[in-house]
């Protein structure tokens, strides 16, 4: 590019939104603490989804230990274990991955690539982050409560979930459901704020399908979780009633532990429709903002637009939509008749087809580019990878006659794990590496990076395949040993160690991007503004770390996709979004 | 789940129409200065009647799920007992009615910026509310005093969560009319476009409310 600096004559005035009054906060509680300034929510979610993630890995670690090594720790009795998957489950996938990738990536990115000042409710976005701190806060609460937190497993089933003989039966469950309904509360809030922003408060020329696949990523998933959490907050509502006034919405007559109950007639089958309807949508809440932020990592680190672009957004749009129509394959040991299983496996297998081309576009993207195996970069291949094996099981427990003899064996784990606890994750380290320096002003360390993206890439790995294995034999998932069982061959407890053994390799291997991320806030090498020679607009801004407002007295304009990079002619490989398309060489063909 | 499924439809049919609108003939990739053929697609709506539209979806999507795990449960295992819905329902369903009529008639007034005819309709309307969120809970007091507890009947059970639930969310309502009616009191310094676009979004809301009011209501008389 000749001049990245504007000629002023080429603005056209006023924003498409107009001017938001920004607000400034008058003290330190104000600044620092219950601020409204999107980018400073941001670190506050990612910060304590985080925080509340490493509770769950150390949880995982001990589960290991006690698979790998029975008896290793004495105080691991079955409630226990049983308390530890639950508490597991339910923090990676909601209070770790739903609110890192919306309310963390997603406050921070999304007012920055459409170029606006901040959310447009900014009070309501920071009374989300305190919402949902509460509901982590009662949360982690419930492990301290009699009976310990609840141990039902993360779907939450009842009856079991609420009758004597599970474990925090009594207190844990009552807390688990309260922490639920309060971070519904709370991502609502949110979720108001990104769907709105995105719609009303794009910069001038930003138009619809110049955004960023990030964006529409994140933007599709919070609508997703707008209509599927509400499905959630009945089922947690109908429970709490059941378990606290004795309402039998989900409770059948039934006799547990030598005592009958005074529950009549529900239906514990609803609840489990209920769940998967938000629970599979909840699937792709967390997958979705993972392509869109993969898309731009592959774009900008193989200095290559993206391969099909409207492609792409329509394929976001269709997964989100068939994302609704298929939770009932979450159930097809729930004793459903035959050809409702038939139904939900046909759909299920069409929903391949739009995240199949997704695949297809990122390696075409790849294809020929100038890949530059930056830390980020490592990190979106290594998902492509893990996204394709973990999805092809999904082709096995999509169909309801294979799901059957598979169902609740260590397959499923190595399936979900896969394709919505590794890949997501892989996607969520990339998008740390790769956004640091917007954050920070200094670039995370790379050798360190590469280090943690070798131990982890290949360290899943070594976990997650051999479950496959364990699967096909028939060890079943949840059980908190397995010695004693004539059909579980020796081989296989050998593979069981081998897989904590892995697990605690990977599990140490997290504290360096720990000790990575703490280390190059004080001594990182300095990034400058744009590090990574993107076009988006955040990485446009005046100063970096963004300012309070973003962009400096005038917002920008956008004049282009996010997308052009390499392109004909261009002095340098990238153009920004925001370089008038006079200022390119005339040479150019397009 | 039908019930669900053919609202989710609906609004996923929304998305994809106004997707298509915006993706078909558009060449993302060819870069524009302004004014040449860059199409200004936004919204000429200011961002707060949006966000209100936005989460009025949020509460359909809710409301769609507790009918449809209504009528799942009525279908269950013949323990389903319809309880006598209370005559006094009738009374609260008017008070409703009349409610949004008011509200209306507020957001007329203001529209019209008639400002001295905009605080009485606007008191009563909300007055009209509180009237009936207090019959709803007159109610629930009557069906009690009958015997018809929540944890009887999984036909009370659902009565009562219904009712609760419309019931607080016509209290959040309530707190948003506070504001509106403290904007319209204080008079000074107050901006004009605040009070009309506060009184529009209560008014929304309120028809809204009064519309899944009268789904629930029908349901339940229905069965």
């Amino acid at each position: 590019m000749s001049s990245v600096t504007h000629d002023e004559t080429t603005f056209v005035p006023a924003a498409e939104t107009g001017e938001m009054e920004l607000y400034h906060a008058k003290t330190w509680l104000g600044k620092y603490v219950f601020c409204q300034d999107a980018k400073v929510i941001a670190v506050q979610y990612a910060a304590t989804a985080i925080g509340i993630g490493l509770v769950a890995l150390v949880l995982s670690m001990m589960m290991r230990l006690q698979l790998g090594f029975p008896g290793a720790l004495a105080f691991i009795t079955p409630e226990v274990y049983m308390q530890m998957v639950t508490m597991h489950g339910m923090i990676m996938v909601i209070y770790l991955l739903t609110a890192l990738f919306l309310g963390g990536f997603g406050n921070f990115l999304i007012p920055l690539m459409v170029g606006a000042r901040d959310m447009v409710f900014p009070w309501a976005n920071m009374l989300s982050f305190w919402i949902y701190f509460v509901a982590v806060l009662i949360l982690v609460a419930s492990f301290f409560v009699p009976g310990g937190p609840t141990g039902s497993g993360w779907t939450l089933y009842p009856p079991q979930s609420i009758l004597p003989g599970t474990p925090g039966s009594e207190w844990g469950i009552i807390l688990m459901l309260v922490s639920l309904a309060l971070f519904i509360v709370g991502f609502t809030m949110g979720g108001l704020n990104y769907v709105v922003t995105v719609l009303q408060a794009r910069a001038r020329g930003m138009t619809l399908m110049r955004m960023p696949l990030t964006i529409w990523g994140i933007f599709m998933a919070t609508v997703l979780a707008l209509l599927a959490f509400p499905a959630l907050l009945v089922s947690v509502i109908m429970m709490l009633l059941d378990q606290t006034i004795g309402t039998s919405f989900f409770m059948p007559a039934i006799a547990a532990m030598g005592a009958e109950h005074d529950y009549d007639g529900g239906s514990p089958i609803l609840f489990q429709h209920l769940f998967w309807f938000f629970g599979h949508p909840e699937v792709y809440i967390v997958a979705l903002p993972a392509f869109g932020i993969v898309s731009d990592l592959i774009s900008v680190h193989a200095r290559k637009n993206i391969f099909g672009y409207r492609m792409m957004v329509w394929a976001i749009v269709v997964i989100g939509a068939l994302s609704f129509v298929v939770w009932a394959h979450h159930m097809y040991v729930s004793g459903m008749n035959p050809y409702f299983g038939f139904f939900f496996a046909t759909t299920t297998l069409i929903i391949a087809v739009p995240t199949a081309l997704k695949v297809y576009n990122w390696v075409l993207t790849l294809w020929r580019g100038n890949i530059h195996l930056t830390v980020p970069m490592l990190f979106a291949i290594g998902f492509v990878f893990t996204f394709i094996n973990g999805g092809l099981t999904g082709l096995f427990l999509g169909n309801a006659a294979v799901d059957v003899p598979l169902s609740d064996t260590y397959f499923v784990i190595a399936h979900f794990h896969m394709v919505m606890g590794v890949s997501p994750i892989l996607v969520v380290f990339g998008a740390i590496y790769h956004w640091y320096p917007k954050v920070t002003g200094r670039m995370l360390n790379e050798p360190l990076g590469k280090l943690h993206f070798w131990f982890t890439f290949l360290g899943t790995y070594a976990i997650y395949f051999p479950m496959h294995y364990l699967g096909f034999l028939g060890m079943p998932r949840r059980y908190y040993t397995s010695g004693g069982t004539d059909f579980i061959p020796d081989s296989a407890h050998a593979l069981n160690t081998q897989i904590s053994i892995a697990a605690f390799i990977v599990g140490a291997a997290q504290l360096l991007i720990l000790v990575n991320i703490v280390w190059s806030y004080y001594k990182g090498k300095e990034s400058g503004g744009n590090p990574w020679k993107a076009t988006t607009l955040e990485w446009q801004t005046p100063t970096t770390p963004a300012g309070h407002g973003n962009f400096g007295p005038e917002l920008p304009l956008v004049y282009r996709w996010a997308y052009d990079y390499s392109v004909p002619g261009a002095k340098e490989d990238f153009i920004p979004q925001n370089v008038p398309p006079r200022d390119e060489p005339a040479t150019q063909g397009e | 789940m039908l019930i669900s499924l053919i609202f989710l439809g609906s609004i996923m049919a929304v998305v994809a129409w106004w997707l298509v609108k915006q993706s078909l003939n558009t060449q993302p990739w060819v870069s524009e200065p302004h004014g040449e053929g860059t199409s200004e697609e936004s919204f000429s709506y200011p961002a707060h009647k949006v966000g209100l539209w936005v989460f009025l979806g949020v509460v359909s999507s809710l409301f769609c799920l507790i009918i449809s795990a209504y009528s799942i449960r009525m279908a269950g295992l013949g323990d389903w007992r319809p309880l006598p819905e209370p005559p006094l329902l009738w009374l609260n369903t008017g008070l409703l009615v009349l409610s949004s009529v008011f509200m209306q008639r507020a957001h007329r007034a203001a529209s019209r910026n008639e400002l001295d005819r905009l605080a009485s309709p606007l008191l009563i309307g909300g007055a009209l509310a509180i009237a009936f969120i207090v019959g709803q809970l007159a109610a629930w007091y009557q069906l009690g005093e009958m015997g018809y507890f929540a944890s009887a009947n999984p036909a009370n059970a659902f009565f009562y969560m219904i009712t609760g639930l419309h019931g607080l969310h016509m209290l959040g309502g309530l707190v948003a009319w506070r504001r509106a009616v403290a904007r319209v009191v204080s008079k000074k310094g107050m901006d004009i476009s605040d009070v009309r676009t506060s009184v529009e979004l209560c008014t929304t809301y309120w028809h809204f409310l009064l519309l899944i009011w009268l789904i629930l209501f029908g349901l339940m008389l229905a069965t």
